[in-house]
């Protein structure tokens, strides 16, 4: 089993006729991802990849293919009225890749999705990849990933790679690792994932990788002391980052105590996590765990 | 707002200050907060006195808690009527993170940086959600004006601002209004004495107005450089340059510095579509800091393949580069053809396949 997604997910593409919309559908695809369907106005009709039926509105793709997700490629001006089409349309899963939504646009765009039955990953995140069933509905490089039983849940994209690589390396597999983010406003965050791993008989232990910026470390922190049953590795990036300035992410600056990564390792530790010192060591500390675990 | 106006010479905050009647508050005029503590602000008693404060100010930096230890060039001030004041109030708008919208943030011990009220006066702090389905309510405004102790028309007066600078938030796509203090003045109305607005640069593409207030003067040049190529990049205060892909892992990066006992010289993350341009781009603002003794290259391909970030790092390295080793660590597409490339061209270059190897070497890399 996984969390999210798994063999049975039908994945819908908005902007698969895009530049990176393409590239990317293609590489989810090659993975072995049940593509059902893209969308992008205007472009109704052809065919993606000589399989793929390409339809007009995500209203129409989810009638024709029951499509459950969507991977959003559509650019950061037009994403929130791609994700409230999305939402309208019923996808459960909205996936939005996106860097540089004007977090307004997500404000206004979590508000339609309270009390619907839709979930939005992101924005500015690199989805999501279980690789027991052969799922990727995102931009991660496949190859890295081993089916296994470490669940990974993270605000950043290459660091989530380079833990990934780090584990697989050791031989240690993926049930599913989850991208959640680095913008300040997303719309499904660490506890809501960590809720999800807690309850999946296929995923032992859980990394969590987390930055600097916002309180969500220190829910976490919370969640995990009350209610998660099984062994966490954290690693906080952005120790050395000054207050003030912005590191790249929208959301990866300190302001306030909570937001420096000492505060959130603290709270982390205090919270039965084992602390990651160096980002050369999260795979080692996952090795550790695991024996320590069984 | 109290009467005012901007001087950009001592000889026109001298005018002004005539104008106000010969006593006027002066404050530097920069992209940060801070200012009163960091001596950017001042109250004159006299024309002469406001020449000779403005200077003191215009031309040099004003160095305040937030703008970095280089501070911020000072070109222009604002001379304005002192408030005669009772009483300083804090009243702002932000996106907050946790509720996931815009949110009102008061207190009635303004004056300070709302940081330092958290942290003394917490119980002072009043907050106030807004639902972006209806806005922000007449209700919310006259609870947020009742819990700063305002009554009859200074609390009608005080939801008006509320509203206006809520309108205002929402129109420009901002993600801070701050006015501190907000004051009651003699005559019983309410003064905004000082006020900040933050713009959102994802949303700017939608306010050309304002993009073009932008002064780039108040930013470091390498930054301005690095922002006209796409990267994301900020100085610090180290000798190691790092060329990453990915906010958090040039983060990571700059930790992993740290811990080898060096120091960053910068974040730069060059992202995920670079081509050979941009990582000779992102290249030449780290030679260009000549607080750079070395740079390392730590690059987790999924997209950027190795052999692009191979030849732009020579394209930029050319001559400049002599005397600054590199290590790059390359992972993902066409590694091997990116080592060779740079192995071959005859650079100081040292490779790392992992993050510990890296880490190793990097205490081989001079201070």
């Amino acid at each position: 089993m996984s969390i999210l997604v798994n063999g049975d997910s039908r994945i819908l593409v908005q902007g698969v006729t895009g530049r990176e919309g393409s590239f990317h559908a293609a590489r989810c695809m090659e993975y072995g991802a049940n593509v059902v369907a893209g969308v992008t106005p205007g472009r109704g009709g052809s065919l993606f990849n000589d399989t793929v039926p390409v339809f007009n509105s995500v209203e129409q793709a989810v009638g024709e293919t029951g499509a459950n997700v969507s991977l959003l490629f559509v650019p950061a001006p037009f994403a929130q009225d791609a994700m409230l089409e999305a939402a309208e349309a019923g996808v459960e899963l909205i996936v939005c890749i996106a860097e540089g939504v004007p977090v307004l646009d997500t404000a206004r765009t979590l508000r339609y999705l309270e009390g619907r039955g839709s979930r939005l990953l992101g924005p500015n995140c690199p989805g999501l990849i279980s690789p027991g069933s052969r799922c990727k509905v995102g931009i991660m490089p496949g190859a890295i990933h081993m089916s296994g039983r470490v669940g990974v849940v993270s605000r950043s994209g290459t660091l989530t790679y380079e833990a990934v690589s780090q584990l697989t390396a050791l031989g240690l597999g993926q049930s599913t690792c989850v991208g959640i983010g680095g913008d300040p406003l997303i719309g499904t965050n660490f506890v809501d994932v960590l809720a999800m791993f807690n309850d999946d008989p296929e995923t032992d232990l859980v990394v969590l990788i987390g930055e600097i910026g916002g309180s969500m470390e220190q829910e976490a922190a919370q969640y995990i002391k009350e209610s998660f049953g099984k062994p966490i590795v954290s690693f906080i990036a952005g120790a050395t980052a000054p207050p003030g300035k912005r590191m790249g992410h929208a959301g990866a600056i300190i302001t306030g105590a909570d937001a420096a990564a000492e505060a959130k390792n603290r709270a982390l530790r205090d919270a039965g996590a084992a602390v990651v010192p160096s980002p050369a060591l999260i795979g080692a500390t996952v090795a550790e765990a695991m024996s320590g675990a069984s | 707002m109290p009467p005012g106006r901007v001087a950009a010479t001592p000889a026109e905050a001298e005018v002004i200050c005539r104008d106000l009647g010969g006593r006027a508050v002066v404050k530097a005029q920069v992209y940060a907060g801070g200012r009163g503590k960091a001596g950017g602000v001042k109250l004159v008693d006299s024309p002469q006195e406001a020449r000779e404060f403005a200077a003191s100010l215009l031309g040099g930096r004003l160095v305040t808690v937030q703008t970095g230890p280089e501070g911020a060039p000072v070109r222009r001030l604002l001379v304005e009527e002192p408030a005669d004041v009772s009483g300083e109030m804090y009243l702002a708008v932000t996106v907050d993170r946790a509720s996931g919208g815009p949110m009102f943030i008061a207190s009635a011990s303004g004056g300070v940086e709302i940081e330092e009220v958290a942290a003394t006066r917490p119980e002072s702090i009043i907050n106030e959600g807004v639902d972006v389905a209806v806005g922000f309510q007449p209700f919310q405004a006259r609870r947020v004006g009742r819990g700063l102790g305002l009554e009859g028309k200074q609390l009608g007066a005080a939801a008006r601002i509320m509203t206006s600078i809520y309108t205002l938030f929402m129109e420009k796509d901002l993600t801070l209004v701050e006015i501190n203090p907000l004051v009651v003045s003699g005559d019983g109305g309410l003064v905004a004495v000082d006020a900040k607005i933050d713009l959102e640069d994802d949303a700017l593409f939608r306010h050309p107005e304002l993009a073009a207030m932008g002064d780039p003067e108040q930013e470091s040049p390498l930054e301005v450089e690095a922002s006209k190529a796409g990267i994301s990049y900020v100085k610090l205060g180290g000798s190691v340059g790092c060329l990453v892909n990915g906010a958090g892992l040039a983060m990571a990066t700059m930790d992993l510095v740290q811990g080898a006992g060096r120091l960053p010289a910068n974040f730069l993350d060059v992202g995920g579509s670079a081509d050979e341009g941009k990582v000779a781009r992102a290249v030449n603002i780290m030679l260009a800091d000549p607080s750079v003794k070395s740079i390392l290259v730590n690059i987790f391909g999924g997209i950027l393949r190795s052999d692009i970030v191979a030849r732009g790092i020579l394209a930029a390295y050319g001559e400049k580069g002599a005397g600054v080793p590199l290590m790059v660590r390359m992972q993902g597409t066409n590694v091997e053809e990116g080592r060779e490339i740079l192995a071959g061209s005859g650079l100081d270059v040292a490779f790392a396949s992992t993050l510990l190897e890296v880490e190793e070497k990097l205490k081989a890399l001079p201070r």
